[in-house]
This record gives structure tokens, C-alpha cells and sequence, in this order.
């Protein structure tokens, strides 16, 4: 069972983070700041990484961050620094200073957020273990060692990573925002690599470390490693697929990236759009930073709450997420999904979450008649953006189905597709989901099975 | 600074370190972002710290702090080695790590303008000038233009007496046209997607003029929405500087990295198919007139520094001679397990990460006898590929497939209509033995990119690329459902 935090530590850590954001607002005011706002993050992280079956990187960092933004009038800028003594601290506010005199005003500058009536000054610890917060290097060590003991029972090879972090995180600004907030995350993945070519793939994420099982992990790649050997070739085309929930975040992730932000909107570069079908029926995802099911996050990099927004509705697009700035454009308020300052890129849905459908994982494969099961994807990256095209290798298990049945590995296979188009052509859902991190955050997703994918390529293993 | 270093170093080793050694960087950042003729972002940071690696019963361990102060290199030098033993309760073997001569100097990037001393305002200036001459053009949605700079102080130090300072500084700018219309989005950026950069001064932003580019490449990302889409089919390609150095970096770069081909990176990234036996038997990796070397000594390449972070002095190694390969990027611990010496490749992001190989500049040598305008005249059918869109190759850098954002037609020695959309794909080894022109010197020009990712926890690196452009006979275009 996962353990919430220890009352005393986080709140001795968030308060002296809270502490120094202030600190820092009052000296950009002082040095005539019309407004300011600081973000103060902190971060105690380790990773232990192993390949061949040993340990050959294991690493951990103590590190902090100290963001100013410091406007005057509509001129704004941005400084960071690492040194949060009291000459960091002054040599920060005085570049910020001499900056933001130098800079043009941006005309549509909407303000820093101002807390409203659901702020959270004492946010809740949501998505926090104690467990993960001191995890040692040992508890790591351990965990390693179960992973590579199922690779050792199949006589397989064991590749890949085992973290444990400690984030903290404090915004103040001069309207009142005050916002702390302390998560842990943990993930560990493998790769096992089997001495006849085959490869298999298991990754889990959560918030609490002491949740994962370390030996499950490794025995699920080790099996697929094994099934996966002596591959034969398969010639490009359309088949239909089942892709497992590691190649679904693939998907989640790219469309967020691409698409469910309101700066790619306003931009014209977005796919999406209110009331438009973009999906099956089967189809729903909202960004949602509070289920635990994920990997929370109370706010955002601007101390606005995050708000569950519906992305996707049984299909339908309903919505994208903003920051204070894309907000001001459209008349709207944040939704709590903005990137620390100066954020070119936009906001960003960072806990997508997609529904479970009805159907097990068995019936899932048992659905096609002669089609494709994909463990994962690698290297993706879109061909088209607006399109949602997107290219990328299937790796660490690609199976042929037919009549239901797995029947063998095939060699990795390059696909060309779009993932909206593959949106769309969702037949069924599965019934589990997995928690994940993918490149924007924590998501839960389960697998889909599709009834055409787009391979156009073929590798030599 | 020396009571830090010695003080992690000393602690390491009463801890039983049989060898250690400490990194202290500060690394100073500018940015500017504008969009549509406005700016969007200004800023500047600095972050400091250290790093501590150490090699305890034969295992690594490595910590790192923000905190510059000696009690704090006890504390971290101290949970280092605890690391270190607990990494030996997985181990199957000893670390080993080659010799090398005690590593003393420094080293500082030549540079004409210091570009944090420029007023911000000018940097601006220039910015705004360059993006309001894109957005200018009639039919452009929208543009984007960025400037970066970093610098780096670090002094490293080691056990066996090494002691090197080195301050680095790189920097890059670009301007981006986009065109947009119903379901076509269309980008001409200059001088690449992302960026030029380099290593040097202010000189460098100014010798890339986006202000005189900005117009033209406006004009092509207007044209592209009307353009017709890259035909598919095997053709004979022509890949520009702008796109042949993504080529170089992702078929060649990558699967030299010695650590990849040991398995090392295998559960993120992924290895090679350039496996040791190959080098034994001096596989055919391209044709005759292919000759890639890792050079750390290229001037003006973000890959140049006087050693690396092991205190490796900075050489250049030959990867492919001829056409056949002949070598990796290695470290001190890698190169003694194919019978070498480190070629001095590894490089961190920062004072928080291990050093990894990486990348330093791989440069594709130019051959005498044509220009990159040359190798065009001498193509009677084919196509002209410039500035990337889109880059993926497979867990063993074999099954590449590229985007870039134009592709102009060549008929007869001469350059026709442009096409939008266009992608290639191959196999790497089959892609570089096909090529049968290379352009000459006075098409080469050093070019790179300031996010190679690698590693875990993530690192970030700044590489160069040397290349003229060159020619590939019998590449699959045109790829997927347009």
C-alpha cells in the first residue's frame, strides 16, 4: 500500500520553498517590478541502470531552480539560476532587471494568474510516498537484481533502468498566488535481449516505488524475449493491429504534443477542434492532474490548479488546455496547464488519461484474423503535424496473428501513419490500462486494437 | 575551486575509491524567442554544481550537488561510493579503464565577439529585423524566430593528478516561415530547423545573415502550399548540408557509439548492427569515396574542445575510410575492450550527469572534382532534398526514414519545380555504398545540432557535422499515404 507523505518533511521542505519564492517576488518588487512571479523548484533524484545483466550507471542528484519572471508593465522577462544564496539571489533579480528594460513590450501580455476561488495554497499530497522520497541506492540494487534474475531463469540478458525522484515545486506571485506542492515518481523498465536475437520489453510507473514488482516486470520481458526469437520477415502493408498500451502512449503523447494545446490551435497548426470527430466512439481521453491513477500533479508551473479537461468525448473532440497566456487570447482562464516561463511552446496536457474499454487483452488479439500484435514503438516522429502522420519503428515484440492466435515474431517494421486517421479506426478497447511515462508526463492508457495500420518498411531484426 | 575538488577526491579515496573524479561546471544561457514580428520570450540562466564519479570494488557510483561548499563534497563523494557498492551487488565484471597520461591546461573556444557581452537589445534587434522580413511575405500564417547561447566553465579533476579548466561557448539562430492552409502546414526555416549553431563568437549569428535569407525561404514556405507532393518511387537524391548532416549523425554517429554496441544503451536509444566482428573484417559501410572521421579538433564544430570528461585529450578518430569501417568513439573504458586507447568521446550534460560517448564533430570528408552546384549539373533526373522535417531510424540504426521540408526536382543538370512533403527511406549501409558523389571543399561547411539526446537520466549534447552535400543513386522517395 502506498504510504502518503510524512507531514513533517514535506511541509518543512514546501514551506522553506514557498519561503524563498516570496523572498524573491518581494526583491523583483522592490527592484521595480510592476509584477513578478518565481518558481522554485527542487529535486532529490536517483537511477540505477543496468545492461548485460549488471549494473553499470547508478547516479543521483541534489538540484534546485529558482525561475523569476519579472515584468514591467507589458516588457517581461525571464531569469533562472541555480544559486539560491543571497548573492545568487541578488545577481538573479539584477539581470532580470537590466533584461526586462531592454526588451519590446508583448502586446497581448495577459498578466500573471491571480489566485481565484479554487486555488490550493495547501495543496493536498497528492501523488506523494515516502517510500520513493528515500528510496537508497540498495532498495534500487535490489530491484535490479529481481529484473535480472527472471532474464537469468530464461537465460536472457537484462537492459534498463530503475528511478526514484523527489520533486518539489513552489509558485508565488504578486497577485497572491501561492502554491507548493511535493510528488514522487518511480519508474522501472527493461529490455531483455535473448542470445537468439529476441528481444521483450515491460516498463511500470508509479507513484510509490514500493508498488512496483520488480520480478513481474522482468519475467514479462523475459517471456517475450524468448517468444520473440528467430524472427521471420513480413512485406510491408496495411494490417490490422493490436498495440499494447506501451505503443498507445505513443499515440496519447503525440497528439498532445501536436495537438491539444490552445497555442497550436490559435497557431492554425492543431488538428484539433471543438465538436469535431477526431475518433471511434470507443475513444476517450481527458488531461486530468488529480486522478491517482496516474501520476499526479496538483498545479502548474504558474501555481494554477489543474483542472480536468475532456479532451476527447466518445470520439469527439471537446476541448485543449491553456495557460494563463493562450487564455488571455481566447478570453478564457487557464486551465492549469502552462510550462515554466518563457514557454514559446505553449501549454501542454501532462496526465492524459484514456478510458478502458470492455475487452480483455485475450480477446483483443482473438479479434483479428490475420493482423499484427505491437509491443511498442521506437523513434517515433511526425511526418506531418497537422495530419497527425508520424513515423517510427515497431520494436521488443512484433507478433503475426491469425485465426485469433499469436503464430510467430516478425521482424520490426516501419510504419507511416496517421495517428488520427488510426483513432478512427478503433474496433476495440481493452480492459486494463497501465500507468506510464511517456515524453509529456504520466499517462494511463489501455490497448486498442485497430483495424488498419500503415507499415511501410522493414528492418533486419 | 581546488579545495572542492580535493576534498571530494580525498574523501572518495579514503572511502576505498580506486579511482575518482569530479566535474565543476557553471553554465551561463541566453534565449531569445519571437513569433510574427513580435518577441515572445527573453531569457537568461545560470546553474552551477559538481559531480563526483568514483569506481569502488570495480562498480561506478556517481552523485552530484548544486551546493558548492566542502562539506557538501564530503556528503556527495561519501554517497558516491556508497552507490558504487551498491552497483557491485550486481556485477558481473570489473571495471577496467585504460591508461592515460595525467591530463593539465586549458582550453577556451576562439571567439571574436563575446556574445553574452553584446547588449540584449542588439540580439533583439537583429532577431526582430530578420522574423518581420519573413512575416512580410503575403500568404505566411506565421513565423518563428529563436537566438541561444550557452557557455560552460568547467574544471575537472582526477585522482591520478589530472587538473583541466576550459570555458566553451556556443550559440545558434534561426528564422521560420510557416504557411498554413486548410489541412497543409508548411515550414521553410533558415539556416536549419531548430537552428544553425556553432561554436564561437557573435560572428558566427552574423555570418548565417537571416536577414537576407528570411525573404526567400518566406517565399518557398508560401509556395509549398501549391506545390505537388514528392512523387514515390526510386529515384537518384541529392542531399544538401542541411540535410546530409542529420544523415551523418543518425546512420553514421550513433551506431559508432562503442557503449551503444556493448549494449549499454540497449533499453533506451538501443545498439548497433556495427558490431565489433565488423570491424574485424572491415565491413563495407559505404562506397569508395566515403571517408568519416570523429574530430574533436574542427574548428568552429560545437563537437571542439581540448579533452573530454574523462581527461582524454581532444584527436581525431577515423570512423570510415574508403568506405570501410574502421573505428568507434570510445572511452577509457570501452576502447581496452577492442584493443585501443580512448578516442576521447565522452562528454555530460552538465554537473549533473555522467559523461557518456558522444558524439564529438563527425565529419563526412569532402572529395575533390565537383561543388555541391556541380554534383546538380552532372544529375540528369533527380531530386534536390534541403533542411529537415523529420528524422527516425531503427533500435540498430539500420531502417532510416527522413523528411525535409522541400524537395526541388532536377532535370538535366538543372533544378526544376519544388515539391512539398517529401520523405526518403533505406537501409544505412545500402544507403551510403549507393552514394557516388561527394562534394568538394568549397561546398563544406561545419554544421550541428544542440540536442542529441542520449542516455538516463536524459542528457542533451551539443555535436558538429562537417559536409559538403552528396549524391545517393536508387533511394526509395515518397513514402506512406499522401
Amino acid at each position: 500500500m502506498s504510504r502518503l507523505a510524512d507531514g513533517d518533511a514535506t511541509s518543512e521542505r514546501s514551506a522553506a520553498a514557498l519561503a524563498l519564492a516570496e523572498d524573491v517576488v518581494a526583491r523583483a518588487l522592490a527592484a521595480g517590478a510592476s509584477e513578478a512571479e518565481t518558481l522554485v523548484t527542487t529535486e532529490d533524484a536517483a537511477l540505477t541502470r543496468f545492461a548485460n545483466s549488471e549494473i553499470h550507471q547508478n547516479v543521483a542528484e541534489t538540484n534546485i531552480g529558482v525561475n523569476l519572471r519579472f515584468c514591467v508593465g507589458r516588457r517581461i522577462a525571464v531569469v533562472t539560476t541555480g544559486r539560491a544564496d543571497d548573492d545568487g539571489l541578488r545577481a538573479l533579480v539584477e539581470r532580470a532587471a537590466a533584461s526586462a528594460r531592454s526588451v519590446e513590450e508583448l502586446e497581448d501580455w495577459g498578466g500573471l494568474p491571480g489566485p481565484d476561488g479554487s486555488h490550493r495554497a495547501d495543496a493536498p499530497t497528492i501523488g506523494y510516498a515516502d517510500a520513493t522520497a528515500e528510496a537508497s541506492p540498495e532498495f534500487r540494487a535490489a530491484g535490479v537484481r529481481a529484473v535480472i534474475a527472471a532474464a537469468d531463469a530464461v537465460g536472457v540478458l537484462a537492459y534498463g533502468a530503475f528511478s526514484t525522484s523527489r520533486e518539489g515545486m513552489a509558485v508565488a506571485n504578486s497577485k497572491g498566488v501561492r502554491a507548493t506542492h511535493e510528488r514522487t515518481t518511480s519508474q522501472l523498465l527493461t529490455v531483455h535481449m535473448s542470445p537468439d536475437g529476441g528481444t521483450g520489453y515491460a516498463e511500470v510507473a508509479a507513484t510509490d516505488a514500493t508498488t512496483i514488482d520488480a520480478a513481474a516486470i522482468g519475467r514479462e520481458a523475459a517471456a517475450k524475449a524468448r517468444a520473440t526469437e528467430h524472427p521471420v520477415s513480413l512485406a510491408a502493408g496495411d494490417y490490422p493491429v493490436v498495440l499494447e498500451e506501451y505503443a498507445v502512449l505513443d499515440i496519447t503523447d503525440m497528439l498532445g504534443y501536436l495537438g491539444f494545446s490552445a497555442l497550436a490551435v490559435q497557431e492554425g497548426r492543431s488538428f484539433a477542434e471543438p465538436g469535431k470527430r477526431i475518433g471511434s466512439e470507443l475513444i476517450s481521453v481527458v488531461d486530468d492532474g488529480a486522478d491517482p491513477a496516474g501520476l499526479p500533479m496538483a498545479f502548474d508551473f504558474e501555481g494554477v490548479p489543474k483542472e480536468r479537461v475532456v479532451l476527447v468525448e466518445n470520439g469527439v473532440c471537446r476541448d485543449v488546455v491553456y495557460d494563463t497566456q493562450t487564455a488571455a487570447r481566447d478570453g478564457r482562464t487557464s486551465t492549469g496547464h502552462g510550462l515554466p516561463a518563457p514557454n514559446p511552446y505553449g501549454p501542454f496536457p501532462l496526465n492524459m488519461l484514456m478510458d478502458a474499454g470492455l475487452t480483455p487483452r485475450d480477446e483483443l488479439i482473438g479479434g483479428l484474423d490475420r493482423g499484427l500484435l505491437v509491443t511498442r514503438f521506437h523513434y517515433t516522429n511526425p511526418v506531418h503535424p497537422k495530419l497527425a502522420i508520424v513515423t517510427g519503428m515497431t520494436r521488443d515484440g512484433t507478433f503475426l496473428v491469425e485465426g485469433g492466435k499469436i503464430v510467430g515474431p516478425v521482424r520490426n517494421l516501419r510504419f507511416t501513419q496517421s495517428y488520427l486517421d488510426a483513432l478512427a479506426r478503433v474496433t476495440a478497447v481493452g480492459r486494463e490500462r497501465r500507468t506510464l511515462r511517456g515524453f509529456l508526463g504520466g499517462s494511463v492508457v489501455p490497448a486498442l486494437r485497430i483495424d488498419a495500420w500503415t507499415f511501410t518498411g522493414a528492418t533486419e531484426h | 575551486m581546488r579545495d572542492l575538488t580535493e576534498r571530494a577526491l580525498d574523501t572518495a579515496a579514503h572511502l576505498g575509491a580506486a579511482y575518482a573524479d569530479v566535474r565543476v561546471v557553471r553554465r551561463q544561457e541566453e534565449s531569445i524567442s519571437v513569433k510574427s514580428g513580435r518577441l515572445e520570450g527573453v531569457a537568461s540562466g545560470e546553474s552551477e554544481g559538481f559531480g563526483v564519479r568514483v569506481l569502488v570494488d570495480g562498480a561506478w557510483g556517481f552523485a552530484s550537488s548544486h551546493r558548492l561548499d566542502l562539506g557538501e563534497a564530503e556528503r556527495v563523494a561519501g554517497l558516491a561510493a556508497r552507490i558504487a557498492r551498491a552497483s557491485a551487488t550486481a556485477l558481473r565484471h570489473r571495471v577496467a579503464l585504460d591508461d592515460r597520461p595525467p591530463a593539465r591546461g586549458s582550453y577556451t573556444t576562439p571567439a571574436e565577439e563575446d556574445p553574452f557581452a553584446i547588449p540584449l537589445e542588439r540580439k533583439i534587434g537583429d532577431l526582430l529585423a530578420a522574423d518581420r522580413v519573413a512575416g512580410a511575405v503575403e500568404g505566411v500564417t506565421f513565423t518563428e524566430s529563436s537566438y541561444g547561447a550557452q557557455r560552460e566553465w568547467k574544471t575537472f579533476a582526477a585522482t591520478d593528478g589530472s587538473f583541466t579548466e576550459q570555458e566553451i561557448t556556443h550559440l545558434g539562430a534561426a528564422v521560420e516561415a510557416n504557411a498554413i492552409e486548410g489541412d497543409e502546414h508548411q515550414r521553410r526555416s533558415y539556416p536549419d530547423a531548430g537552428g544553425g549553431w556553432g561554436a564561437g563568437g557573435y560572428e558566427f549569428i552574423r555570418g548565417l545573415d537571416l536577414l537576407g535569407n528570411a525573404g526567400p525561404r518566406a517565399e518557398e514556405a508560401v509556395a509549398l502550399l501549391t506545390a505537388p507532393q514528392c512523387p514515390a518511387g526510386r529515384t537518384t537524391v541529392i542531399l544538401d548540408p542541411s540535410q546530409l548532416y542529420n544523415q551523418v549523425h543518425e546512420s553514421c554517429g550513433h551506431p559508432t557509439e562503442l557503449d551503444r554496441v556493448f549494449g549499454t544503451e540497449a533499453s533506451y536509444a538501443g545498439t548497433s548492427f556495427l558490431t565489433t566482428d565488423k570491424l574485424d573484417e572491415g565491413f563495407r559501410y559505404g562506397s569508395d569515396l566515403v571517408t568519416i572521421v570523429a574530430d574533436a579538433t574542427s574548428a568552429g564544430g560545437m563537437g571542439t574542445f581540448g579533452w573530454d570528461d574523462e581527461g582524454v585529450a581532444a584527436q581525431a578518430v577515423p570512423l570510415v575510410k574508403d568506405g570501410i569501417f574502421v573505428g568507434y568513439q570510445t572511452s577509457r573504458e570501452t576502447a581496452p575492450r577492442i584493443g585501443r586507447g580512448s578516442g576521447g568521446a565522452m562528454r555530460a550534460d552538465g554537473w549533473n550527469r555522467i559523461p557518456l560517448i558522444r558524439m564529438t564533430n563527425i565529419n563526412l570528408q569532402p572529395v575533390g572534382g565537383m561543388s555541391l552546384d556541380e554534383i546538380v549539373a552532372d544529375t540528369d533526373d533527380g531530386l534536390l532534398l534541403t533542411t529537415n522535417r523529420s528524422w527516425s531510424i531503427d533500435d540498430r540504426r539500420l531502417n532510416f526514414q527522413f523528411a525535409t521540408e522541400v524537395a526541388y526536382e532536377v532535370k538535366g543538370g538543372r533544378m526544376g519545380r519544388l515539391f512539398k512533403n517529401p520523405t526518403y527511406t533505406g537501409i544505412t549501409y545500402e544507403f551510403w555504398r549507393a552514394c557516388d558523389a561527394i562534394g568538394d571543399a568549397s561546398s563544406y561547411v561545419m554544421l550541428g545540432t544542440p540536442n542529441c539526446g542520449k542516455g538516463e537520466p536524459s542528457q542533451g549534447a551539443h555535436v558538429g557535422h562537417g559536409v559538403s552535400g552528396a549524391r545517393f543513386r536508387d533511394v526509395q522517395v515518397g513514402v506512406g499515404k499522401w
